[in-house]
């Protein structure tokens, strides 16, 4: 392979002169007005927080340990050397769900089951998604009998990932489109995401509180509207 | 051992000695316990818990730290396979007890077909029974590597769990190249496997089996010295094997209390008696030999692999009789006969004389048998598994009572039950 030296910026001597130019009289504060527009434009990247808090969700999802059957056997795989799911950022599985963003249903949900899927994923924090790996949690697979539940039938998925058991390059072409997704999207949480409001476990307004109330130390203290 | 928390004592420490030491040695621990604190703790664990190998849920019942009473709790992943069974022709049941202990799927596949070809009377050919071994040994490495790979993670040696799917990558390979499925691959077949091994197989699976000793060895060398390691498996959980015997537990558990009882020694299938190789036991019965019961069967499953390999008969794959293989593809272009045959297989399937028949093999966990009942139709009546993983599990109360709850999760780890299995 030949290998060629190449100087930053287009290769063309003359612009790259230029810039440098530019740039020193930039640091010497000669610039103004519309140089000094065109000089910020090129310079720098201009971006929303949401954008770049979706970017970095989107690149870094934390799963939760939760496996069921057969497929908690691949999705571990995805973890392991020769599929090596941190390339992407994927591999940091959070045994509390607390700490995790993205469920993984891996495996047929029986009835008895299907209770404690949910309860877990409601203990997830917002925002939160998941992904139905597998035939059997997707659409009951090969068993369709009365033992099983679809994932759909009970949690907001996001994704469906075919296969019984799909590999963990299934997988994590699947967490990937995800990604796509989770980056394309504003930051909502499931419940705007899929027409789920009025849902909620309990009403927001019933548990506002005035915070000078419940604040004992200003009260005692004397002082008044400190964050409770 | 247990009486040690019981025993009321001063209240005096000792510095610089662990629980186990203390135990091991003359001093009185009653202090562990404090005497405010002698009421019973009830501690919900699972069904979503790491460390339970799936979705098990055990109600423990503690004094301290030490496991009074356990309950295990199953039925998370009743998934209705034996009913399924009920309602599908008899190959097509093969793929559904494949799921049912995810990870020895050859195994399950093989105790349906071999009820199944008792109930029908039929011989399977010598190069099937060979293909046959070879792959449920394979299979056998690979789900005890998987043990070895969350095993190891539950003691916290984070490296081993990489080793082990490393290695079962490999094999997973050689299944994929054989049947063209990483897990469940359907390749075991009534009468025989469901295609001939691809040419480059047995040579793939030779070097597997040339490499992997020294893979075990470096595992070897990373656990069986580990002070760690050792002083939390040497001397814990220990079960005597009339105890076991008494529960029904088999395999692995079994051998590792000094039971050499194995079935493919003990009540030789699929022409296991024409191979040379040992059944490795333990002597004390307690967490370090069911570790190292596992490590030397998957070394005495290479050699079984190596013979299987080398004396591989030329033949037929699967049986001849037509009334239950299908017809290979180009007879049907030729042959009228073949064309009802399989018109007939893929329709209704083969019908079974009335009868039953129970097929117990050794698998990685125990004696996997499968019940199979005929009632002359084309569709099985009653299939039965018993799992080892569910009989094996009702020893882990014997095992963990009065012991420590950190000791729990290494004895339900060298348990090593399968909940896929246990609740089928």
């Amino acid at each position: 392979m030949e290998v060629v030296r190449q100087k930053l910026g287009s290769g063309d001597e003359g612009e790259f002169r230029s810039r440098q130019l530019t740039a020193r009289r930039m640091l010497h504060n000669e610039l103004e007005g519309e140089e000094l527009e065109e000089f910020v434009e090129q310079r720098l990247l201009t971006t929303t927080l949401e954008k770049a808090g979706n970017w970095a969700r989107g690149n870094a999802f934390m799963p939760a340990t939760f496996g069921l059957a057969c497929c908690a056997i691949e999705m571990m795989a995805m973890v392991s050397p020769r599929y090596d799911v941190a390339r992407f950022g994927f591999e940091a599985f959070r045994a509390s769900p607390r700490q995790a963003d993205l469920m993984i249903i891996s495996g047929r949900v029986s009835i008895k089951m299907a209770p404690v899927v949910r309860r877990v994923y409601d203990q997830m924090l917002e925002p939160k998604w998941a992904i139905a790996m597998g035939a059997c949690s997707s659409s009951m697979g090969v068993f369709n009998n009365y033992a099983i539940v679809p994932a759909d039938k009970f949690l907001p998925v996001d994704l469906h990932i075919p296969g019984c058991p799909p590999r963990p390059e299934a997988l994590m072409y699947g967490i990937l489109k995800l990604r796509n997704m989770v980056m394309a999207k504003p930051d909502l949480g499931w419940r705007s995401r899929y027409g789920g409001g009025g849902t909620e476990e309990f009403d927001p307004k019933q548990i506002e509180v005035d915070p000078n109330e419940v604040n004992v130390a200003a009260n005692t203290l004397g002082r008044a509207g400190t964050s409770a | 051992m247990s009486d040690v928390t019981q025993r009321p004592g001063q209240t005096s420490a000792h510095p610089g000695l662990s629980y186990r030491e203390l135990e091991e040695s003359s001093y009185d621990a009653g202090y562990l316990e404090h005497p405010e604190h002698d009421e019973l703790l009830t501690l919900n664990f699972g069904p979503h818990h790491p460390a339970t190998h799936g979705v098990l849920r055990l109600i423990t019942t503690l004094e301290g730290e030490v496991i009074r009473d356990i309950k295990p709790v199953i039925g998370y992943v009743h998934t209705g396979i034996e009913k399924n069974c009920e309602d599908k022709a008899y190959w097509k049941v093969i793929p559904l007890v494949e799921r049912m202990d995810y990870l020895s799927y050859y195994f399950n596949a093989m105790a349906y077909c071999g009820a199944v070809e008792t109930l029908l009377d039929i011989d399977v050919p010598p190069r099937a029974q060979y293909l046959r071994v070879a792959h449920l040994e394979l299979n056998r490495i690979a789900s005890h590597l998987l043990w070895l790979a969350t095993g190891g993670l539950d003691l916290g040696a984070m490296s081993v769990f990489f080793y082990g799917w490393r290695d079962r990558d490999n094999i997973l390979d050689l299944f994929e190249m054989s049947s063209g499925q990483r897990m469940h691959p359907r390749y075991f077949q009534v009468g025989g496997v469901a295609e001939d091994i691809p040419s480059g197989w047995v040579k793939k699976v030779k070097k597997f089996t040339a490499e992997f000793p020294a893979r075990l060895d470096q595992y070897a060398d990373l656990i069986d010295n580990n002070q760690l390691l050792l002083s939390r498996l040497r001397g814990t959980n220990i079960v005597d094997k009339e105890t076991l015997l008494q529960l029904g537990v088999t395999g692995p558990l079994l051998r590792a209390a000094g039971n050499p009882w194995d079935l493919r020694k003990a009540h030789p299938y699929s022409s296991y008696d024409h191979f040379d190789f040992k059944i490795p036991i333990g002597t004390v019965g307690d967490n370090y030999d069911r570790y190292r019961i596992r490590m030397a069967e998957m070394r005495e499953s290479l050699k079984i692999i190596d013979q299987a390999l080398d004396g591989l008969p030329e033949g037929d794959y699967i049986t001849n009789d037509r009334k239950y293989a299908l017809p290979p593809r180009h007879e049907l272009a030729t042959s009228m006969e073949a064309l009802i045959h399989h018109f007939k297989l893929v329709t209704e399937g083969f019908r079974v004389p009335p009868g039953e028949a129970y097929y117990p093999i050794e698998s990685p966990r125990g004696e996997l048998a499968c019940f199979v009942r005929s009632d002359g139709s084309s569709k099985p009546a009653r299939v039965h598994m018993r799992d080892p993983s569910f009989v094996n599990l009702q020893s882990l109360k014997v095992m963990t009572e009065g012991e420590y709850v950190a000791d729990m999760i290494i004895a339900l780890a060298m348990l090593d039950p399968i909940l896929g299995g246990i609740d089928r």
